[in-house]
């Protein structure tokens, strides 16, 4: 996998969302995803971006441009300094909440994209890797 | 602060959502919405995305809401507009927008609201409506 572009942003407060899903759109577009394609990115995208700010305190996201055996992608890597999630599993859960929302946002986005990874550790963090190729698979 | 316009056409509420909704302005929109169907009496709110981009899993929650919400203060709430890549990303994501009525356009989210208002009200008193319409 070949990394062409990289870009960090930082998420610290509410207003820093729309500006970031601007960014991935720019990004998505320049590299001729369909709309379909961007539209789902960029949900699972806010999905974990707004994870971040509430559970996380903000972080950053770095933004990346891939390509991989001729097709290119768009990678996100969101890292916050939050508490971190004691169980991943049970926060992949669809319906699962310590909020108050609807528990979509961590399985949801894992559905909305090709290839999720989720890293957390107690008191020191979390991250959370998503690809999404221009072709959608 | 910033506000999404609410505007009232006769029993009616319209909003247009032109911008991309950050929490709080959705979380306004959803206050002011339900202090405009108390102080109105409206008994529909049609809610046009159709220049919204990116329905999350947040705002689907906010539109939910504003149709339970009101719902119970007597008023039907219509969500009109939605993009094709919106509703096919917010079945994906597991969102499918329980308890709030769409309809593809302005147009047929008004015919819709108006036949919901119909349906409560004596049929006798639809203006202009021919008889034969009801089903």
């Amino acid at each position: 996998m070949i990394v062409m572009t990289k870009d960090t942003m930082q998420i610290v407060r509410e207003q820093d969302v729309v500006p970031f899903r601007n960014r991935v759109r720019e990004l998505s577009t320049k590299i001729g995803m369909s709309l379909v394609n961007q539209t789902k990115l960029i949900t699972a995208a806010s999905e974990l971006v707004r994870n971040m700010l509430k559970y996380g305190n903000g972080g950053k996201v770095m933004l990346e441009t891939i390509s991989k055996n001729a097709q290119s992608g768009i990678r996100l890597i969101f890292e916050d300094q939050g508490p971190g999630i004691p169980d991943v599993q049970q926060a992949m859960r669809d319906g699962f909440s310590t909020g108050k929302s609807l528990g979509l946002g961590l399985p949801g986005a894992k559905r909305l994209v090709n290839e999720f990874d989720i890293k957390s550790a107690v008191g020191e963090g979390t991250t959370v890797t998503i690809i999404h190729w221009k072709h959608g698979r | 602060m910033e506000r999404i316009p609410i505007l009232k056409m006769g029993p009616f509420l319209l909003v247009t959502i032109q911008v991309d909704l950050y929490d709080r302005l959705a979380l306004n929109l959803e206050n002011d919405l339900i202090s405009m169907v108390s102080k109105t009496g409206a008994r529909g709110v049609l809610i046009d995305i159709s220049a919204v981009s990116i329905v999350d899993s947040f705002m689907g929650r906010i539109l939910g809401n504003i149709a339970s919400m009101s719902r119970i203060m007597d008023a039907e709430t219509v969500v009109v507009g939605m993009q094709p890549a919106v509703a096919i990303t917010l079945v994906e994501l597991g969102l499918t927008l329980q308890g709030v009525y769409t309809a593809l356009d302005v147009e047929k989210g008004m015919e819709l609201l108006q036949d919901k208002i119909g349906i409560l009200e004596d049929p006798e008193e639809d203006e202009e409506a021919p008889d034969d319409c009801n089903d």
